[in-house]
């Protein structure tokens, strides 16, 4: 009894002193404790833009002067307007931007880090780092298809219903399932809460709450939670998901997880119900993971993507995203646009008359 | 009434042995079954000293259509009937699908909600237009305590000075602070949660609700300056026991307490599904700024 006393002090001793040693900390039932609020924000884009070529990295000088630049702008565009300026000229001002540039989210809104992502100590081009290039890979006829037949109505906001001049004159706000899901609030957009789950243009906290069977990872955005279910089975084909089905296990101190079971149309868009998702957690510091994915989806890419990104640890809270609820937007455009058609209509019959 | 109890007597007399054991089995067994009630103490949360509430729950009564007792009826919405109250045109298709059992209620000492007279009289405005006035048909967010009974699983999810529970419903949320976090800086829909540990008990203090969420599908409703006090505590195994003090001056006379067990989901596939009823209501709320909407006249 005293031996076996002595041994669970000596083991408790020796399991504090290592999470004190390495900076670890560890869940009281032994795992490494990734609980927290982490606050993804980053200036590194998910996709490698061009002019960064083929480089994964850049310099930290490169960086910096990138990030000092976009700060710069962020400032100019948060500067005091000119309550008594003009107001923009119908249909917008013609530049490209949310509703034809009539005004739609300022610097305000915008929250995307204020620093290039450093992974292994190196300042990061894009978050995605296979293929080398970068970027997704070649999407499949099928998926060039479905994305066409989801978009071929688009067009820019002229202020006009110009898509009754069109081909079959489908448009692109005839009924509340032809706007995005972000739009209907049914998933953030830029997969923000994926998986896998990638920064957006805001609001890109995400919440850890770990306990010893299940782990939870909420979005911010749309208040997007996953509950991952720890060495158990994916269900049946026909149960599916959003966000997909997602089991997880320990790799040493590593959290693997595997996501399937997705809807065809899932939060990461414009994946489908075959898409397979694994994604890694390990701590790099003693504030910060390190997120490492790799998408598989043959219906919709024709090779595999993987990337990975440092999410850092935040003091800040999240407080509620409750999108369809204020969701005045949804029936504006849509009355918006029967206008414009109606508007459309009675120039044309006072052309013909 | 003498003869009868000659009777009992005799047969008593005649079962004598078998009372006896009756009355053993009674002394023996029924302390030592209250002894174990009293005795049992939940599961602790691995190497941690306070309760484990990990797991998937689920209310089973009929708070969610109405908190207060009430026999069953009709429909959600009546009209004037010849004779009855019967259904409104819009639900009546349900027929016995749509109509609402009774329930005992979850209202502690089996009380009605003591409204303030200005306060009862918009109760009884939302049942008459119900169908136009209960967030939960447009799928908004529940808000608390209403999402604990709802007829939907909800997780928690819980670790070291951690908790969270992910309702099914209208894939709802909400985190718990262990540390005090102020006053909730905005009021949202499903309020700001500070969690503390009363013994075994977690005591969580909701505050910051907006005024928009409901109790049930009765019409019963509360204020913005609505204060919840959750109690939750492990009863058993498979067993919760949920209460909460609704405090708000603006609509009630005095702080009142809904009580009632949860269960929990023990099938082995038991897990929360995707229920984005946002999809399911989008007709409801925009199918009339279709570019070609679909009849909605009921004649059609």
């Amino acid at each position: 009894m005293h031996r076996v006393l002595a041994s669970f002090v000596i083991l408790f001793t020796i399991s504090v002193f290592a999470s004190d040693e390495d900076g670890e900390k560890r869940t009281p039932w032994g795992t490494p404790d990734f609980s927290g609020t982490y606050d993804t924000a980053t200036l590194t884009p998910v996709q490698r833009p061009r002019y960064f070529g083929s480089s994964l990295y850049i310099s930290q000088e490169q960086a910096e002067k990138l990030a000092s630049d976009w700060r710069r702008g962020i400032e100019a565009g948060s500067a005091d307007q000119d309550p008594n300026r003009e107001a923009p000229p119908v249909g917008g001002d013609g530049s490209p931007g949310a509703a034809g540039n009539v005004g739609g989210y300022d610097t305000f809104w915008i929250d995307q880090g204020e620093s290039y992502n450093e992974v292994d100590g190196k300042f990061r081009t894009s978050i995605i780092s296979y293929p080398e290039n970068g970027r997704k890979p070649e999407r499949t006829q099928l998926a060039n298809a479905r994305l066409r037949a989801f978009y071929g109505s688009f067009a820019r906001n002229d202020g006009t219903a110009s898509w009754l001049d069109r081909g079959d004159g489908r448009g692109p706000y005839d009924n509340p399932e032809s706007l995005t899901l972000a739009d209907r609030c049914l998933q953030g957009f830029s997969s923000s809460g994926g998986p896998p789950m990638m920064p957006a243009l805001y609001n890109n906290h995400k919440r850890i709450v770990q306990g010893p069977d299940t782990i939870l990872i909420q979005a911010e955005m749309v208040h997007d939670a996953r509950v991952i279910r720890l060495n158990g089975e994916h269900p049946p084909d026909d149960v599916v998901y959003w966000m997909g089905d997602s089991i997880g296990h320990w790799e040493g101190d590593t959290l693997v997880i595997e996501t399937t079971n997705f809807n065809d149309t899932p939060g990461s868009f414009p994946g489908s119900q075959n898409m397979v998702v694994t994604e890694r957690f390990e701590r790099v510091g003693p504030r910060s993971l390190q997120y490492s994915f790799t998408v598989e989806d043959p219906t919709v890419w024709k090779d595999r993507w993987s990337g990975e990104y440092v999410w850092p640890e935040s003091d800040e809270n999240i407080y509620e995203y409750a999108c369809h609820e204020g969701n005045y937007a949804m029936g504006n455009i849509l009355r918006g646009a029967r206008r414009l058609e109606r508007e459309h209509q009675l120039a044309q019959a006072a052309e013909t008359q | 009434m003498f003869i009868a109890s000659t009777q009992i007597c005799h047969a008593t007399w005649r079962h004598a042995p078998l009372l006896a054991v009756f009355v053993l089995l009674a002394m023996f067994t029924l302390p030592a079954a209250n002894a174990e009630e009293e005795s049992w103490v939940a599961p602790r949360l691995p190497g941690t000293d306070v309760p484990d509430f990990n797991g998937i729950w689920q209310a089973i009564s009929s708070a969610h259509w109405d908190i207060e007792r009430h026999a069953a009826r009709a429909a959600l919405q009546l009209r004037e009937g010849p004779v009855v109250p019967v259904p409104h045109q819009k639900v009546l298709a349900l027929g016995s699908v749509g109509a609402v059992p009774g329930g005992m209620g979850i209202i502690k000492g089996g009380g009605k909600i003591p409204y303030t007279p200005a306060a009862l009289a918009t109760r009884e405005e939302n049942r008459a237009d119900y169908l136009n006035r209960d967030p939960e048909i447009k799928c908004f967010l529940p808000g608390v305590p209403r999402s604990t009974y709802m007829p939907y699983p909800f997780q928690i999810i819980q670790g070291n000075d951690t908790l969270f529970i992910v309702y099914e419903y209208a894939n709802a949320d909400r985190d718990f602070f262990f540390e005090d976090p102020g006053p909730a800086p905005v009021d949202s829909w499903m309020g700001q949660s500070y969690a503390q540990w009363d013994g075994d008990t977690l005591e969580v203090e909701v505050t910051g609700q907006i005024a928009d969420t409901w109790f049930d599908r009765a019409g019963n409703h509360h204020s913005a300056a609505m204060r919840v006090v959750e109690r939750w505590t492990r009863t058993g195994p498979d067993h919760l026991l949920y209460e909460a003090t609704i405090h708000d001056d603006e609509t009630f006379t005095e702080p009142w307490t809904i009580s009632l067990p949860l269960y929990r989901r023990v099938e082995a596939d038991a897990r929360i599904l995707d229920f984005k009823c946002i999809e399911f209501v989008e007709e409801l709320l925009y199918g009339t700024w279709r570019r070609n909407p679909l009849p909605r006249d009921l004649e059609e």
